[in-house]
């Protein structure tokens, strides 16, 4: 049923959505696009194959991240990249290739809410720069637009203690409730400092217009360096930070106008320029910052890794950390920069990493980091660590692209080559369900109709990823497929053959199928597991189409495992219940006596069961055989008893009769009785035990003659 | 042959025919060092053939093809450089690309004027350049870095499973010894190593884990007892084990490799190069000597380091020790073997089902079959006097 119903879910599911009933084939298969990019170098250097190299590498994971196509990426002559990508990708895909990445970092002046400032009362010459954040409070709320009007209360609240005249001015200002990229995000120099989050923004960024009676913003004052320096706006800036030279009215103007609602203003570009301030936005257009000029170029950064911070002791706390390190100019730059911005007020004390005009991340700086080695925290996930390492190894890189030609391509291999596979897949299945019913007789139906469920599913979940996952099938990934047949089959072979084992005890089917299941799925749920450890660990580590391959790995594991458990093993206790198969009927596998079970099993309760030694063929006469045989009466009845199936108690009587008979001379009834039960022994073809008196009468006899029955059967 | 199997099965699930492979593993030892030992001259000597995927080509584009026939490409290619299978793309709709493996700069010339002539262009209309490999280092060093995690995991997740450090070193043992064998033979045959056959690779890497867990499992199973009694040795236990999952690994391995089988016959006798030679190629191979060293080397490497442990010692002696006293009585009974098999059980590999050695058996009755699993029926159970 539940198969049934998982069937349905996924046929339902390409049913009712614009993919189609196939999965979507791969590069090798179906063709797609290819990209021609030049790299340009910014510094205008020489581009090296290192650096075409890293490109590569970071396109390559760039493409990996947003879906299991198996991309190819090489490079062409000595100055250019090709990307192939399957299919026709999207923009977003493409953007994502071709974008061209330079990062730098900057410091935060002030930034807000994305939406227009509509400011009624503000005069041009006064611009309002009130905007109050309440950066990092842990809530998971984004920022409310809607909210302005009613925020700007709550906004003046903090800010009224510290300033006078910058809280009311504010009002009208946005309020930032959380913002995904300055969320609770600091930068620490050593893993033991603990994420702290920005407090709310007491500082009012408005010093050009009150510098002297509004201490709390007046940053330059708070400068050591620039501490007996009050800022005026006719000399030059005294840092970077300075936001009074920095926030000139064309620049509050423009941050003003900024939507970073809109996508257009999302696209990102060109950085602006490297000694001036900017207008800019965060990369999902949450937040909008007005940044100081660039005091650290990107490629300054040697290189960025995301992990789990590890804390002095060497030991792991589950916060993802993403850590940074500097060049040699990069770490005396850095430091600088961080030594500053640790003493100035929120908001300028973050910096911004600014990735092709946007803002990725404006952490908060704790603590000076004059080693070059910095750690950003707060708040990642496994994922959003990665991407920002990822991003920030990217804008190591001193180059942009520059796309030559994008064009459509066709497949590399023929349809002919998917079409043979599929035609040699056909055969080889062919021939497993030969085997299989050769071998396991009625029992091999089982193992074809397990597969044929296995591949329904697998194609079905196929199909279903290529179209939420974008997963494409290549041709490796079909021989992969087919190769899975093998690994599946194995399954239900380990199981059956268990149950053949347990039959070979000799307990009847029903039994078997229980026991066997107990100790089968022991050895199915190891044997997968590990192929599945070996799916995941790939999975997350490798790249390209050593990842397509785990992917499809992992999958026909977990279906593998499905199937056994919810289709084959119910499949198999209903069919022990047919009568069918629980009589061991030849042709269906699961006959006794093909498998050696021992000859008669004491059945409990005086009652044994004799396997059936009837004529192979003649299914009717085994059931009535394989009944359990009555026991006869206990005291002087075991002559009575047949010869076959005694229980212990029964041999040690008929040996004591034996005895009896040869030490008193009362033969008779005894005689008789011994010579009865042979006869019914031998009369019985394929009899497989020695009779009771041949037992009782030597023991080795009856050994010799178990295992000549045994050897000529 | 199905009956065959059966009784075949039953023999040895039974017992009363008994493949001593524990017992005997030198021999398999050394067979696969030998093997492992070519396979390495073989992977120095002729050498892995990376194609164009790991070291780069050459690459050529036809502008304004006469036809987009790909076949013409493949055979002008073929004409100047036979070994060659180069991929062949239409491009945007109006030109060809065609990559090869690294080319001399002559070959290059050669199949540029082939290419021309092919497709009845002017030779400028044929553009050359080298390309850089698909599948870089960075791949092969993630990929290498995944396969070490996945090993030290394995290693961990085995040695939990089975409460033993030594199944883990068998089974990685065996693991290498598969990826030697299943490499080398492929630099042997001389094809080009694609990005399918490494996947091929991986897939082995997987396919003899899993393989060797499944035989281990039988192995814990019929071994877990072992130190509570005195009739059986460790090494028989495992044998037996490996006995009883024979059936089952031949019947796995050949409902892998028939599918495998059907490939690799239609991709190197009807395709040609390609990717799905390749790939069957390596797996062929790999499940083939994947499912004999699960077998032939693992359970017996395992059963060597396991009968190093004092405690497996001591409980030898202490078998060796009872069945010297069971055969005492006998006059040969010096004849006691000092291997961990029974001595009918060297005799027994033919197709003789009886075990030999019964007509040496004393008429004081040995309690207990000798070699595990076998059934010695009522006579095996102990003689009481008679009590009335």
């Amino acid at each position: 049923m539940l198969v049934v119903a998982l069937l349905g879910t996924v046929l339902a599911g390409s049913r009712w959505s614009d993919a189609t009933l196939t999965p979507q084939l791969a590069l090798d298969l179906e063709g797609g696009t290819q990209i021609i990019l030049q790299p340009v170098t910014t510094d205008g250097s020489e581009v090296t194959s290192e650096d075409i190299q890293q490109a590569i590498g970071v396109i390559r994971q760039r493409v990996d991240a947003s879906g299991v196509a198996e991309a190819e990426i090489t490079s062409q002559g000595s100055n250019n990249i090709v990307v192939a990508l399957p299919g026709r990708p999207d923009d977003a895909t493409l953007d994502l290739v071709k974008t061209s990445a330079q990062m730098q970092f900057r410091p935060v002046l002030t930034y807000g809410a994305p939406t227009p400032v509509t400011a009624t009362e503000t005069p041009a010459a006064t611009p309002t720069p009130g905007s109050s954040v309440d950066a990092g409070d842990g809530t998971a709320e984004g920022t409310d637009p809607a909210a302005t009007e009613g925020a700007a209360t709550e906004g003046a609240a903090p800010e009224g203690a510290a300033t006078e005249g910058a809280a009311t001015e504010g009002a009208g200002a946005p309020v930032v409730e959380t913002t995904q990229a300055a969320e609770g995000t600091t930068l620490s120099s050593e893993a033991v400092a603990t994420a702290t989050e920005p407090a709310p923004d007491p500082a009012a960024t408005d010093p050009a217009t009150d510098p002297a009676t509004d201490p709390a913003a007046s940053d330059p004052a708070v400068d050591p360096s620039a501490a007996a320096t009050p800022p005026a706006t006719d000399a030059g800036p005294t840092s970077p930070s300075d936001a009074a030279f920095y926030l000139t009215p064309e620049v509050q103007a423009a941050y003003e106008a900024l939507d970073c609602t809109l996508p257009e203003n999302l696209t990102g570009g060109v950085n602006g320029a490297a000694d001036a301030a900017v207008v800019t936005c965060a990369q999902d257009g949450t937040v909008k910052y007005v940044l100081g000029p660039v005091e650290v170029e990107g490629t300054e950064i040697d290189s960025a890794s995301s992990g789990l911070r590890t804390t002095s002791t060497g030991a792991t706390t589950n916060e993802w950390v993403v850590t940074l390190d500097f060049t040699g100019q990069g770490t005396r730059e850095f430091a600088a920069t961080t030594e500053r911005l640790v003493s100035l007020t929120p908001p300028q004390n973050q910096f911004a990493i600014v990735l092709d005009g946007l803002v990725v991340q404006a952490p908060s700086i704790n603590e000076p980091i004059p080693n070059g080695q910095a750690e950003i925290s707060g708040g990642f996930t496994r994922e959003s660590a990665a991407t920002l390492a990822n991003q920030l190894n990217f804008g190591a890189l001193p180059l942009t692209f520059e796309v030559q030609s994008q064009e459509q391509i066709s497949a590399t291999l023929g349809s002919e080559q998917l079409q043979r596979g599929l035609l040699a897949g056909l055969i080889g299945l062919v021939l497993v369900v030969v085997y299989s019913l050769v071998q396991y007789r009625a029992l091999g139906l089982l193992t074809v109709g397990s597969l044929v469920v296995a591949s329904v599913l697998t194609y079905g979940v196929i199909t279903l990823l290529s179209w939420t996952q974008g997963y494409r099938l290549s041709l490796p990934g079909v021989a992969g497929l087919i190769v899975a047949i093998g690994i599946t089959a194995d399954s239900f072979i380990v199981y059956f053959e268990r149950i053949r084992d347990e039959l070979r005890e000799g307990r009847t089917l029903e039994a078997a199928v229980d026991r066997a299941w107990d100790r089968a799925k022991r050895t199915i749920l190891a044997s997968d597991a590990v192929n599945f450890l070996a799916a995941v660990v790939l999975y997350l580590l490798a790249v390209g189409g050593v990842r397509g391959f785990a992917f499809t790995l992992g999958l026909t594991t977990l279906i593998d495992l499905l199937v056994v458990f919810v289709f084959t093993h119910p499949a198999l206790v209903l069919m022990s219940r047919l009568r069918f198969f629980s009589s061991g009927h030849p042709l269906s596998g699961l006959d006794p006596r093909r498998l050696g079970a021992p000859g008669p099993r004491y059945a409990g309760r005086g009652r044994v069961v004799r396997p059936a030694v009837g004529v192979p063929d003649d299914a009717s006469s085994l059931g009535d055989e394989r009944a359990p045989v009555a026991a006869g009466a206990r005291r002087g009845g075991a002559t009575a008893v047949s010869a076959e199936g005694l229980t212990i108690a029964q041999r040690r009587a008929a040996q004591r009769a034996a005895q009896q008979a040869a030490t008193d001379d009362d033969g008779p009834s005894t005689s008789t009785s011994t010579t009865s039960t042979a006869a019914s022994s031998t009369s019985a073809p394929g009899t497989s035990t020695g009779t009771a008196a041949q037992d009782a009468a030597t023991q080795d006899t009856g050994l010799t003659g178990r295992d000549e029955q045994g050897s000529t059967r | 042959m199905a009956i065959d199997l059966a009784r075949w099965g039953n023999d040895l699930y039974a017992g009363r025919r008994s493949y001593d492979i524990v017992g005997r593993r030198r021999y398999f030892f050394g067979a696969s060092l030998l093997l492992s030992v070519v396979s390495a001259v073989l992977l120095v000597a002729p050498g892995l053939n990376p194609g164009i995927e790991f070291r780069g080509g050459s690459e050529f584009v036809v502008t304004g093809p006469a036809s987009l026939e790909q076949q013409t490409a493949i055979d002008a290619v073929q004409g100047i450089s036979p070994e060659e299978s180069p991929r062949v793309t239409t491009i945007g709709g109006d030109s060809l690309r065609v990559q090869t493996a690294r080319l001399s700069d002559t070959e290059v010339a050669e199949v540029r004027d082939a290419l021309a002539e092919a497709y009845d262009v002017t030779a400028d209309d044929v553009t050359s350049s080298f390309i850089g490999p698909t599948w870089g280092q960075d791949v092969s060093q993630r990929a290498i870095i995944g396969i070490v995690v996945f090993l030290a995991l394995v290693s961990l997740v085995m040695t939990a499973y089975f409460r033993n450090w030594r199944m883990a070193v068998a089974a990685l043992v065996a693991l290498f010894h598969d990826l030697l064998i299943t490499v080398g033979i492929y630099a042997a045959v001389g094809w080009e190593v694609t990005p399918a056959t490494v996947i091929g690779f991986l897939t082995i890497l997987g396919y003899s884990i899993y393989d060797t867990v499944v035989v281990f499992d039988k192995v814990r199973e019929n071994t877990a007892d072992t130190l509570d009694q005195s009739r059986y040795t460790y090494g028989e236990k495992a044998n037996l084990a490996v006995n009883q999952t024979l059936v089952r690994s031949i019947n796995t391995s050949v409902v892998a490799l028939l599918p495998v089988a059907a490939i690799l016959f239609v991709g190197a006798f009807i395709l040609g190069a390609g990717t799905l030679r390749d790939i069957a190629l390596a797996l062929f191979v790999g499940m083939l000597v994947g499912t004999y060293s699960s077998i032939f080397l693992a359970t017996p490497l395992e059963v060597a380091l396991r009968e190093r442990e004092p405690q497996q010692q001591r409980q030898r002696e202490r078998v060796l020790a009872a069945r010297a006293a069971a055969s005492g009585a006998r006059p040969e009974g010096a004849t006691v073997p000092t291997t961990s098999a029974d001595p009918s059980a060297s005799a027994t590999d033919g197709s003789d089902a009886l075990p030999v050695g019964r007509s040496a058996r004393p008429v004081a009755p040995t309690v207990g079959a000798l070699r595990p699993g076998q059934h010695r029926g009522t006579t095996a159970q102990p003689r009481r006097k008679g009590r009335r």
